[in-house]
């Protein structure tokens, strides 16, 4: 016993990288004992009752709660509450009116505003929700493609901080033509990210450190270096505040539709996608995409198979840390034209959510972040015009997932139907059938 | 049979195995501050001010110069990462004692160097170090909480967010009360309803605790977030302005030189903290609980075949944490200032949490890596108000590189409980 | 205190893991339940113990029903277990791990001097020689198992159970662990014993129960020949006799020299072990589980890199090359524990089968894999090795173990070999599936390639071996023919080497010891899963 306890120890990677996974990962591959192996459910059944239709429901349930909360918090809502019991209607329609004017605010501000004048201005926020979200996809699938592997990888904060100060760096030192320029920021970026997420992918493989402490650590280091470097060589000229200077025209990606419109989408947009494609083929298609989730699925039996578990954890969050790192560079270049302190804003702590929303798939990813660029953009505007706090967002992101990685918390609420139970009476046969068999 | 001889297992003769990584970096270390603290010191007298505090004698101030005291370490120090190399060629670890010495002489050298650095190089010591044990509050009673869950078995990634959230219930139930005990209860239920949710969803069903505890912490920053803004801030004079807790000197004991009145004249969380520690350590090593709390964290189905409910056990004891957490939590609305601010506790959760991996999942442990943690915290405003021409922000980092060096096992590796972030189920 | 079973039925939904089975074990008796793997032995025990709720009937102690909500309730009314993976917390100390769960309390503070003393007596009165303040981690595994039967005893247990106790001991401390049992006897306990080992169940049994698939078919005398016993365990009368020729070998070799292993803390693993397998041979690596097997086959694979020593095969030094270049070098290797090891789970059948094969040329071009080609190779596998799967992009997790173990076989004799390496090639593999794959294990010796085969299940040594090498803490204890004595073997397995223990075997004087070819074809199928497709 004492002997093979000494090799897991000396094994550490193969026994701490317990695969992460999403939540839906999870409970599936956490069968009931006794009924022993997976079972397949139909086509129909998963959309219903696993993928989409429980999506749907968690995010109904978080606006849900959402709405409570703004309708709660009210101050004619809570004045009307005092007299519930003589007139509840008035509570009832200030509350829905309270929660209502938000979120038709936040739909104003995200994608389409039927108040604006012209069909430019009407359509804008969702251009503006485009724009937001590239960081988010990006990051996202910075998260997802390290989830694929068996790895949590919460540091995408700090792996888009270092993005943007190599771009940063890129932008204020070199004067090239704009195709050169944007190209070495790109490179610069995906550098700079690759950096600081190899690190962890390197600790992790050499020392068998956990990943999520290691990121969190480093996350930390890259706000105070950050910091220190807007200080110091990354500071504009004849400026106390730790602000860069604003990048020169050749440094910035031009914007998808012309100086003439409104719309600030920019090329960023362009590269985000690309990069969806890309990490799609790279997980599915490809020869490293193999070895990645085979790494992810079963580090023992990668490892045996002649693949190596620290080159896929070094070269996963080597990608991942890119991807980040891209984000933080088209964020600076793209969107910002500026690096200060809050380039990273929750980018990186959103994309977990993403990823998770998007069950770590790259279009999943895709669409998840469209939807919490539109929750950030129209957060915006639901500031601004109901002065109900953009904090809100977080906590319906929050719940979203929450909601979820407990399926059957939803299943529960929605009455929908579950999966993993079988109803057809021979293909429970079947399972329990082969759960005999296994055993 | 007739091999009687052969029934008594064989002597088992273990071969010595080196393990270069603690003497290469004490060596690393060494040299680093020989260069530093020896060549590169600054050629002034520091003076630490001792008898702060102390009213019924007069001690007198501590002057150290520098540039001497810099060499002193930096030998000491080049001395013991020697020893440490001959030992390990040897096959042997250098002694624990040694050890501390080592990192007193690099820490104290450091603290010496970096003021005589400043332009003032005239501190008191009993400020610095009283200062260092407030600002460790919030991550002593948070890594208990995450010590707690994960000697249970349950990875507690939520302390931000049972911190963040102390310090709003506390806020909000002390202003409402005007009693800053009521603040503190509340902060402790607080963070029992954080905790309600990682064990829910964790415990119950099942969900990735690690993945469970960041958006536990996005969802609180959301929510204090929100109701700060909406609730609070329309009303910050009924709502957010807590009395704080007092603070009191416990006779006698606050009269002992430097120690006295850095730990013994301070806020009662304080005094409530030495209580907490002392009480889960001696539940945790001595008691029927801590015997059950360890084998749920290590071998849950051993305890539950010897008729142990592992998951209630583990329920109970994350929501424990929340309360004690939740305490930590006090420390920003109740201590510290009394008004509450988005995001306040600025990741100190997430600093416990190394703090309780550094600790080894151990009371002490973390208690001194806490302090740790608090003490250069404090340096960092000790010396930006000094004037010092170090760049705060690099030191900042400080502690964040030695927790990666900690948990990268390099200074020694660390083997948390062995079911830790694993779910149990029965069967 | 007498236990009975009456009409005992447990069922997982549709499946019936125990039907109704009836039971009675008097005080002062070892009652066996004999069963092959997955006969529903544990599912069986785990209800006495209180972990499983019966689906119907009921359990009678002293003729008085009882209702476990759970292991307290069953443990109160004097029924202890001796579970197959011990349940001890390795970093505690024994005292810590008997008092677990009752604890003796002074005031606010554990007692864990009383627990000591408790432990001390029973250790004297049985022999044991067990330190209470030892910590479980650094005791030897039979000592670990008596602090098990410690934990039992020490609340009082009238009645014991024994889960498949014997499989991780040697045979010397598997007739210490008999006396003890003996013992146990006399001072009138009811001993409830699981095991399919027939040397063992005869030797100690007053009453033997032999189910198969959930069902009691039958009640047997200790005195009934092995055979029959045998018989009654599997079902039919199959003969595992695998059809070989002599040995052919060539001059191809695998040459292992000095090959070491050390622990990180200090623990040698494998010791200065050398031997060389030929061409068109297979050796048979015997020993009980843990002495060392694992890292050898590992250290041969690459997955030891503090390994030392050479592995030479043919002029090809292996040791220092990664894993991947090893396989690349013409090494197939089946590991010991498919799911965690062989195979993904949750990848489909068809990508299992080029797990180490993807990046060849064959199943990818410029980095992206080639699916018509991973799919025809599937195609191919499961029509060559009669894989039974529903559809080939099926998740491998949804096979049986045969099928999994098969896909792991095909993928590595898919390739043309130079040294086959095999881990418990067999372990929880049905009927079928067994004799399919040690046919295609002889196939790949006849192809003229050195095979090693690792395996703690004698009969299966036995099987396939041409020659049969031992190993005992990491050391090799030697190496001998195929048709040595199973007392031989039993002795070196317990550290004697091969002279040593040939010198001592004294023939007749055990009943495991004998005629080594009879006991074989006598007990043949004890590790075989009963499963029917």
């Amino acid at each position: 016993m004492s002997v093979e306890e000494t090799l897991q120890a000396q094994e550490g990677l193969a026994a701490s990288a317990t695969a992460l996974g999403t939540a839906e990962q999870k409970t599936k591959d956490n069968p009931n004992p006794q009924m022993g192996e997976q079972y397949r459910p139909s086509l129909a059944t998963r959309i219903l009752g696993g993928g989409v239709g429980l999506s749907i429901g968690a995010m109904i349930a978080a606006f849900i709660v959402g709405g409570l909360l703004i309708a709660v918090t009210d101050s004619k809502t809570q004045q009307a509450s005092q007299y519930f019991f003589a007139r509840p209607s008035d509570t009832l329609i200030y509350g829905w009116r309270a929660a209502s004017e938000a979120y038709v605010a936040l739909f104003q501000g995200s994608i389409f505003n039927f108040e604006a004048n012209t069909f430019v201005r009407q359509i804008n926020p969702l251009f503006e929700t485009l724009t937001v979200s590239i960081p988010l996809i990006l990051a996202g699938l910075a998260v997802a493609i390290a989830f694929r592997t068996g790895l949590f990888n919460i540091g995408a904060q700090g792996q888009i901080i270092l993005g943007a100060i190599f771009a940063t760096f890129v932008a204020i030192n070199f004067n090239f033509p704009l195709v050169v320029t944007l190209l070495l920021i790109i490179i610069g970026g995906l550098l700079g990210g690759a950096i600081w997420g190899g690190l962890v992918g390197l600790l992790k493989a050499k020392t068998g450190a956990h990943e999520v402490i290691l990121s969190i650590m480093l996350n930390y280091i890259a706000v105070y270096l950050l910091q220190y470097l807007l200080k110091n060589s990354l500071q504009r000229p004849g400026n106390t505040n730790p602000i860069s200077p604003i990048f020169e025209d050749n440094a910035i990606f031009p914007r998808i539709f012309g100086d003439g419109t409104p719309f600030r989408l920019h090329w960023g947009f362009v590269l985000a996608l690309a990069a969806v494609f890309f990490v799609s083929w790279l997980l599915n298609r490809s020869t490293i995409g193999f070895r990645l989730r085979a790494v992810g699925a079963n580090p023992g039996a990668a490892k045996n198979a002649g693949i190596s578990v620290s080159a896929g954890y070094i070269l996963v969050m080597s990608i991942a840390g890119a991807l980040a790192g891209l984000a933080g560079a088209l964020q600076v270049s793209g969107t910002e034209k500026v690096l200060n302190t809050g380039v990273a804003a929750s980018f990186g702590f959103d994309a977990i959510t993403v990823a998770l929303l998007g069950r770590s798939t790259p279009w999943g990813t895709f669409f998840a972040a469209l939807l919490y660029g539109a929750f950030r953009a129209g957060g915006t505007n639901m500031q601004v015009s109901t002065g109900t706090p953009i904090d809100l967002v977080l906590v319906v992101q929050a719940l979203i997932v929450l909601f979820i990685a407990a399926p059957p918390l939803v299943r529960a609420i929605f009455r929908l139907p579950d999966p993993a139970k079988p109803r057809k009476k021979s293909a429970k046969k079947k399972a329990s059938q082969k759960a005999v068999e296994a055993k | 049979m007739s091999t009687a001889v052969l029934d008594t297992p064989r002597e088992e003769k273990t071969e010595i195995v080196k393990n270069w990584k603690n003497p290469t970096i004490l060596s690393v270390i060494a040299v680093i501050s020989l260069i530093l603290l020896g060549f590169r010191a600054p050629a002034k007298q520091v003076t630490f001010r001792l008898g702060d505090g102390i009213r019924w004698a007069d001690i007198p101030n501590l002057q150290i110069p520098a540039v001497a005291y810099g060499w002193v370490a930096a030998v000491v120090m080049i001395a013991l990462a020697l020893f440490s190399l001959v030992l390990m060629n040897r096959g042997k670890k250098m002694p624990l004692i040694l050890n501390v010495v080592f990192w007193f002489f690099f820490i104290s050298g450091i603290l010496v160097w970096a003021i005589g650095s400043a332009s003032s190089s005239n501190v008191s010591l009993v400020s610095i170090l009283s200062g260092a044990l407030a600002l460790s509050i919030p991550m002593i009673f948070g890594s208990m909480g995450g010590l707690l869950c994960e000697r249970s078995g349950v990875v507690n990634i939520a302390i931000e967010g049972q911190l963040l959230f102390g310090a709003f219930s506390a806020v909000l139930v002390g202003s409402m009360t005007d009693s800053p005990w009521a603040g503190l209860l509340a902060a402790m239920i607080g963070g029992v309803l954080v905790s309600l949710i990682l064990a829910t969803f964790s415990i119950k069903y099942l969900v990735d605790q690690t993945i469970v505890g960041v958006v536990v912490n996005v969802l609180v920053s959301g929510l204090t977030g929100f109701f700060f803004t909406r609730i609070l801030q329309a009303n910050p004079a009924e709502l957010n302005s807590a009395p704080k807790l007092p603070g009191f000197e416990i006779p006698v004991l606050s009269q002992i030189p430097v120690v006295g009145p850095v730990l013994f004249n301070q806020s009662v969380l304080i005094y409530l903290m030495y209580i907490v520690v002392g009480l889960i350590w001696f539940a945790l090593n001595k008691s029927k609980w801590g015997l059950r709390t360890r084998a749920v964290g290590e071998h849950p189905k051993a305890a539950d075949t010897l008729g142990v409910n592992v998951n209630r056990l583990r329920f109970s004891n994350v929501l424990m944490a929340g309360a004690v957490a939740g305490m930590g939590g006090a420390f920003f609305t109740l201590v510290s200032v009394s008004t509450f601010n988005a995001d306040m506790t600025s990741g100190q959760g997430y600093i416990a949490l190394a703090a309780l991996i550094f600790g080894r999942w151990k009371p002490l442990g973390a208690l001194m890596a806490s302090l740790l943690f608090g003490f250069s915290l404090q340096m960092q405003f000790v010396l930006s108000g000094l004037g010092t021409t170090i760049p705060t922000e690099l030191l900042a980092m400080l502690p964040y590189v030695v927790t990666i060096l900690a948990v990268a096992g390099l200074v020694g590796r660390s083997r948390g409980p062995a079911a830790s972030g694993k779910p149990y189920i029965k069967g | 205190m007498k236990l009975e079973l009456r009409g005992v039925t447990k069922k997982f939904g549709d499946f019936t893991a125990n039907d109704s089975i009836d039971l009675v074990v008097e005080p002062g008796t070892v009652h066996t339940l004999l069963g092959e793997n997955g006969a529903g032995k544990s599912t069986l025990m785990n209800v006495v113990y209180g972990l499983y709720e019966p689906t119907e009937g009921e359990i009678l102690i002293d003729d008085q029903p009882v209702t476990f909500n759970g292991p307290s309730d069953a443990m109160n009314a004097g029924i202890g277990m001796v579970h197959q993976h011990f349940m001890l917390v390795p970093v505690f100390t024994v005292a810590e791990n008997v008092a677990l769960g009752s604890e003796a309390t002074k005031g606010v503070s554990l007692d864990l001097a009383t627990t000591r003393k408790k432990i001390r007596e029973i250790s004297d009165q049985y022999g044991f020689e067990v330190d209470p303040d030892a910590v479980v981690e650094d005791l030897p595994v039979g000592v670990q198992q008596r602090v098990e039967i410690i934990k039992a005893l020490v609340r009082d247990a009238e009645v014991l159970i024994l889960d498949e106790p014997t499989a991780v001991l040697t045979p010397s401390e598997t007739d210490q662990l008999l006396g003890i049992m003996d013992q146990l006897r006399q001072d009138g306990k009811s001993l409830l014993f699981i095991s399919h080992k027939l040397r063992e169940v005869r030797a100690i049994s007053n009453d033997i129960t032999v189910i198969r698939r959930g069902k009691v078919v039958g009640k047997a005398d200790p005195t009934v020949s092995t055979n029959e016993l045998a018989t009654m365990m599997v079902g039919k009368n199959v003969q595992l006799v695998v059809d070989k020729e002599e040995a052919h070998t060539n001059s191809d070799t695998f040459e292992v020299k000095d090959l070491s292993l050390v622990a990180p803390n200090g623990v040698p693993l494998l010791k200065n072990v050398n031997f060389t397998v030929h061409g068109g041979e297979i050796l048979a690596v015997a020993g009980v589980q843990g002495n060392g097997q694992t890292e050898l086959t590992e250290a041969i694979i690459g997955l030891q890199p503090k390994a030392t020593g050479s592995l030479k095969l043919g002029e090809t030094e292996l040791m220092g090359k990664s894993t991947k270049q090893i396989l690349r070098a013409g090494v197939g290797f089946v590991p010991e524990d498919r799911s965690t090891d062989g195979l993904v789970g949750s990848f489909s059948i068809s990508e299992n089968l080029i797990l180490d094969l993807f990046d060849r040329k064959e199943f990818s071009r410029a980095a992206t894999l080639n699916r018509s080609a991973i799919s025809k190779n599937a195609d191919r596998a499961i029509e060559e090795f009669d894989i039974r799967v529903g559809h080939k992009n099926d998740a491998a997790a949804t096979l049986s173990g045969g099928n999994q173990q098969k896909i792991v076989v095909a993928r590595e004799l898919t390739r043309d070999l130079k040294l086959f390496v095999a881990s418990q090639p067999t372990r929880g593999v049905d009927v079928g599936s067994i004799e399919f794959i040690h046919k295609r294990i002889v196939a790949e010796r006849d192809k003229g390639v050195p095979v090693i085969i690792v395996s703690t299940e004698l009969d299966e040594v036995y099987a396939l071996a041409d020659r049969i090498a031992v190993f005992f803490h990491g050391e090799l204890m030697g190496i001998a023919p195929a048709d040595t004595p199973r007392g031989v073997l039993g002795q070196m397995m317990a550290g004697a080497t091969y002279e040593e223990a040939l010198a001592s075997a004294d023939f007749g004087s055990d009943v495991g010891t004998g005629a080594a070819t009879v006991e074989q074809s006598e007990n043949n199928l004890p590790w075989a899963e009963g499963e029917n497709r």
